[in-house]
């Protein structure tokens, strides 16, 4: 990318920060801590991060459907499968549901990626802890109180929020534009961002009015404090300018309080396109929680309540990436969706699925690495009622990925950040080109695991690169139950063994992850 | 004019040690910053007020009403207080906020530098000594906040009315032991007889050397506490309708009382006021026509009785006293009508009953006007109310006596936390009290500004983080997961009834729909209200699992962070 060379460049001369187009160019690289060292441990960067929550567990299954699974499918989840036809095709094995026409537009233009099947060891099927999970992104067993988002900004920006705003940094940090701040910002001490309540209340900021309250003494008071307390919004002058500054430029925005997710990301593209320096938002939308009549009770399974909510996702960024494209600023921003659980392979008697494990995530922008990581999730072909997709990336992977591709977050610093190393994977483009990539890329060469059906021992075989290897076996239900390899390998073919004499008879997952390649075989243990 | 510049004594601060004065060292804001919101009241709000007088409230009794009542009369009600009041009559209410609870043992030392008296024993009847009057003066008012904290009856309320009617300010006094006498007066007198309450004070240690009594003297009489004793504490000051003249009283009148008052000192072994013939001045003194021209000839030790019974004896005392109470208690605007209709009569019943408090607060907080809708949630709480309040009605716990160094601290970081609001126990501004108790227009509202505010939400936030604040190694911490566990399972497993019942506690009046759906969302965000049920059963079925007790307990105290920060939950 032109920009990594010009930053590397004015590094090396040591004159920084550096303006183009009146915005400090960013870092781009890996490992670039001279850089980070030269802005006293504060990188400097325009660039933005939006974090999309899909609320209550999304099927993923239904959302980036496996072409060459069907009859696992059709086994599996005959009431609400999509119909094979519809699914529009990203590659000749993998599609999106038929609601996502927006996604697979951006898909087909470059700028969406898919990563299959995220999650993380010993899945949690509930929705609060589940979340905590991914919005702190700790191990599956333990709490952790700060967001994954909110450790790296108070790294980025120590003593937060004394002293701020300032003239360096007069913008919020991070802005939740929903209820509560997301907790993905929760730093050691305080939420490293500002919610705007809501959509509405983001244009009462800007206009200065407050809701109105009855003519009475108690109106009269609740009103004095309502004011004062938009008063103290100490960013609200900063909200106003950024708005001011810029106005949403797309047709393609749905009409207001039509699709909620899209309303967000409206205020979020202006106020990127106004100059805030804000670097990380995060948005939502509910409603995923689909245990019934996911699609409708009567007529197609392409359309109903679960269609309805992967259309908005994909109205919405869909109308988000034009709108940037139109204001120019597309390429400092990109983005990820992520939801606290997939569901159930098979679906229930309701037309609907239960809490499930892993799941797709689509990270999206003109800086995405636009292919699919990772392969089709692997149906059983009768699948039990507690079967789950089985994980092939965990989910800290894409984070500590994006944090070092975007914002040149050192190594060290992510593996303070996430309590260990993860595996890089490419979910940003470092110079790969559109369109599909060779199998060679993403698969683990050489890899099975023999004999299998296994009875006591097997051996699990590959080609090793010399990097990091990560082999790890999984139940059905997800739950990680053997740890076969975690350290780096020499380059060459590899024996391991793995040792089932312990495990109830039934269908496991063997996974296995060097860098971007990753493979995964079923594995029956008699 | 700027009665405190005036009251300094520059000679006993410069001598101070330099522990006494950051001890008392009023918190001053970073210039530039506003200490009035460019929000509040420009003139008095014309908002429509209620016509109701003082008949007996006779309409519907529950938790509505007894929230109302509670709300206004105590620190902050808990959850069971107004269950328990909801559940019992007015009659029996009253009767409760008016038994005062047995009087307190007195505060303790807790520093090793008062070498006077071991730690857990009491320094208020030892020697004075300037090394220690720092770290006594800081046992003092943290006892005091914690006498405030847990009282449930209208006692501690007013306590804290009389501390900012009678003042004094601990830093001028400069004597823990004469604030620790002076503090003992007002609660003992807190539901007692007014007149009474003005004599003792008048001769109190405390009083004689803040205003300056203990230098009044025949041939030097000092106006300053006979001033104030008729503009602040009394009668009032009224339009002025001539030179000097402020109807109520005049400048002549300042003088004579000033003249009754000569004689009296302090003495610092005995902590009392006393009495010293040779320099009273005995003449008699004349008083104006705004007190019918009456005079006082000498009476020696008990002249000043005669001089107060004389103030009390005018309508006006008894009215500017009851305007005071109406602002403590119901709203700060008293139009025409709430004059006639309630200041008057409660005044005139007042006078008659000889100043005895009790009956007249029992008429007030009884009546059809106190319960008027129009004047349910419209009063911003103080400082103390919004902190002691948080603490009780989150049922925060509290160190207990059992460990005194522990319980003095956090009361001493209660303190800090309400100084920095700008309310500071002991310590209050000036002579005239709070601004937010008399300054007209704002009144209240001079409580929230830009500056307060965020203070206060940041106090509420500190208490709801997952390791809360830890004083003296004692966690202060807000248990959202144990509240909402000791509502009944039918309650606590419904979201929008959980909801309801935090909203019914914090909230001085309902919610709309939409601020309810809001909270909802809040707590469930983007979910089904049935996975709230899901989640709080499966931890109810296994309450030692600490995942599953993390995982509600995030959820709860994301709903209580948006709730304590409405501007609702300000309102009382």
């Amino acid at each position: 990318m032109k920009r990594r060379e010009f930053i590397q460049t004015a590094a090396a001369g040591a004159v920084l920060p550096v303006l183009m187009n009146g915005f400090p160019v960013a870092a781009y690289g890996q490992d670039n801590a001279v850089l980070a060292a030269l802005v006293n441990a504060t990188t400097q960067t325009d660039r933005v991060l939006v974090l999309v929550q899909l609320n209550g567990g999304n099927d993923g299954l239904n959302m980036v459907i496996p072409l060459d699974q069907y009859s696992g499918l059709m086994t599996a989840r005959p009431d609400i499968a999509i119909p094979q036809a519809q699914v529009l095709p990203m590659t000749q094995l993998t599609g999106l549901h038929p609601a996502m026409t927006g996604l697979k537009s951006l898909y087909d233009n470059g700028s969406v990626g898919v990563v299959q099947s995220v999650g993380y060891p010993n899945p949690n099927f509930s929705h609060f802890r589940a979340t905590d999970i991914w919005t702190s992104a700790s191990d599956s067993n333990v709490t952790w109180t700060t967001g994954w988002a909110g450790r790296y900004l108070d790294g980025e920006f120590p003593g937060f929020p004394t002293g701020y705003p300032s003239t360096q940094n007069p913008d919020p940090l991070a802005i939740t534009v929903g209820s509560v701040v997301s907790n993905c910002v929760q730093g050691p001490t305080v939420n490293m961002g500002m919610a705007i309540a809501s959509t509405s209340s983001f244009y009462q900021l800007l206009t200065g009015t407050v809701d109105t309250a009855p003519n009475t003494p108690a109106g009269h008071e609740l009103t004095f404090i309502r004011q004062v307390v938009q008063q103290t919004q100490v960013y609200t002058a900063a909200l106003q300018r950024a708005a001011r500054a810029a106005t949403n430029l797309s047709p393609l925005w749905p009409t207001a309080g039509q699709n909620s997710l899209a309303d967000q990301l409206k205020i979020v593209a202006q106020l990127i396109a106004g100059g805030l320096q804000t670097r990380i938002y995060c948005v939502s939308l509910g409603g995923f929680d689909t245990h019934a009549l996911q699609v409708p009770a009567t007529g197609s399974t392409a359309t109903g309540t679960h269609a309805t909510l992967l259309g908005r996702v994909s109205q919405a960024i869909e109308a988000f990436q034009d709108d940037l494209r139109r204001l120019g600023v597309q390429d400092r921003v990109v983005g990820m969706t992520f939801s606290e659980f997939g569901r159930r392979i098979k679906a229930n008697s309701g037309k609907g699925t239960d809490h499930g494990a892993a799941a797709p995530l689509f990270v999206f922008g003109t800086s995405v690495n636009p292919r699919i990581h990772g392969q089709n999730v692997q149906v059983p072909l009768n699948a039990g009622v507690n079967d789950n997709v089985p994980m092939q990336f965990d989910f800290r992977s894409i984070y500590a990925s994006i944090l070092q591709d975007w914002f040149a977050v050192p190594t060290a610093t992510l593996t303070a950040l996430f309590g260990r190393t993860f595996p890089y994977v490419p979910v940003l483009r470092p110079g790969v080109l559109t369109g599909t990539v060779a199998a060679e890329d993403v698969n683990v060469p050489g890899f099975s695991v023999y004999p299998n059906p296994v009875r006591g021992r097997a051996t699990v075989a590959f080609e090793a690169g010399g990097a990091h290897v990560q082999a790890r076996l999984f139940d059905a239900t997800g739950r990680e139950v053997q740890l076969v390899v975690d350290r780096v390998l020499p380059r060459g073919p590899q024996r391991l063994p793995l040792d089932a004499a312990g495990l109830a008879a039934g269908t496991y997952y063997c996974h296995v992850q060097e860098g971007p390649r990753i493979s995964t075989r079923l594995v029956v243990v008699e | 004019m700027d009665r405190r510049a005036f009251l300094r004594k520059p000679a006993s601060v410069l001598t101070a040690p330099a522990a006494a004065l950051t001890d008392t060292a009023a918190y001053t804001d970073p210039p530039g910053q506003e200490t009035v919101s460019r929000f509040a009241n420009q003139t008095l709000p014309d908002v429509p007020r209620t016509n109701a007088s003082l008949a007996p409230y006779a309409g519907t009794w529950g938790p509505v009403q007894a929230a109302h009542l509670l709300r206004r009369c105590v620190f902050g009600p808990t959850r069971a207080q107004l269950a328990a009041a909801a559940g019992s009559s007015l009659t029996q209410v009253l009767n409760g906020l008016l038994t005062a609870p047995a009087a307190p043992a007195p505060p303790v030392n807790v520093s090793a530098t008062d070498t006077s008296v071991a730690i857990g024993q009491t320094w208020t009847a030892q020697a004075f000594d300037q090394n220690f009057e720092g770290v006594r003066r800081s046992s003092l008012r943290a006892w005091w906040l914690g006498q405030l904290l847990s009282d449930s009856t209208l006692q501690a309320k007013m306590w804290l009315f009389w501390h900012n009617h009678f003042v004094i300010e601990l830093a001028d006094v400069g004597d823990a032991r004469y604030g620790y006498q002076y503090a003992e007066l007002l609660r003992s007198q807190a539901l007692g007889n007014v007149k009474q309450l003005c004599k003792d004070v008048t001769v109190a240690p405390a009083m004689l050397r803040y205003l300056n009594g203990n230098q009044s003297t025949a041939t030097a009489p000092n106006e300053n506490y006979g001033r104030e004793l008729l503009e602040l504490f009394t009668v009032g000051k009224g339009p002025i309708i001539g030179p000097g003249n402020y109807t109520t009283y005049t400048e002549a009148d300042v003088q004579a009382a000033a003249r009754v008052l000569t004689g009296w000192r302090d003495n610092s072994t005995t902590i009392q006021g006393y009495y010293t013939a040779s320099r009273h001045d005995t003449t008699t003194k004349q008083f104006s026509g705004a007190f019918q021209n009456q005079s006082i000839p000498n009476g020696g030790a008990t002249e000043y009785q005669t001089l107060v019974d004389m103030i009390f004896g005018q309508a006006e005392t008894a009215r500017y006293l009851v305007r005071k109470l109406y602002r403590w208690f119901v709203y700060y605007v008293i139009d025409a009508t709430t004059e006639q209709q309630v200041i008057q009569p409660l005044a005139a019943q007042l006078q008659q009953n000889g100043y005895n408090l009790a009956p007249v607060l029992r008429t007030l907080l009884a009546s059809e006007h106190f319960f008027d809708a129009v004047n349910v949630g419209c009063y911003i709480k103080s400082p103390l109310e919004f902190s002691l309040g948080l603490l009780r009605q989150m049922e925060v716990a509290q160190p207990t006596s059992s460990n005194v160094a522990q319980q003095y601290a956090v009361w001493d970081y209660y303190n800090g936390l309400t100084n920095l609001q700008q309310q500071y126990l002991g310590d209050p501004p000036n002579v005239a009290g709070w601004p937010a108790y008399w300054q007209t227009p704002q009144f209240n509202e001079l409580w929230i500004n830009a500056v307060t505010l965020p203070r206060r939400n940041q106090v509420s936030d500190a208490l709801l983080t997952t390791t809360g604040v830890t004083r003296s190694g004692f966690q202060l911490i807000i248990d959202p997961v144990a509240w909402a566990q000791s509502l009944p399972v039918q309650t606590s497993q419904d979201p929008n009834l959980l909801i309801r019942a935090f909203v019914d506690v914090l909230m001085p009046f309902p919610l709309t729909t939409n601020q309810l759906a809001f909270l909802n969302d809040a707590l469930l965000p983007g979910l089904p209200d049935f996975e709230w049920t899901d989640e709080w059963t499966q931890y109810l079925a296994a309450p030692t699992n600490t995942a599953k007790k993390n995982a509600v307990a995030t959820k709860l105290r994301a709903l209580l962070r948006v709730m304590l920060s409405q501007a609702e939950f300000q309102l009382s």
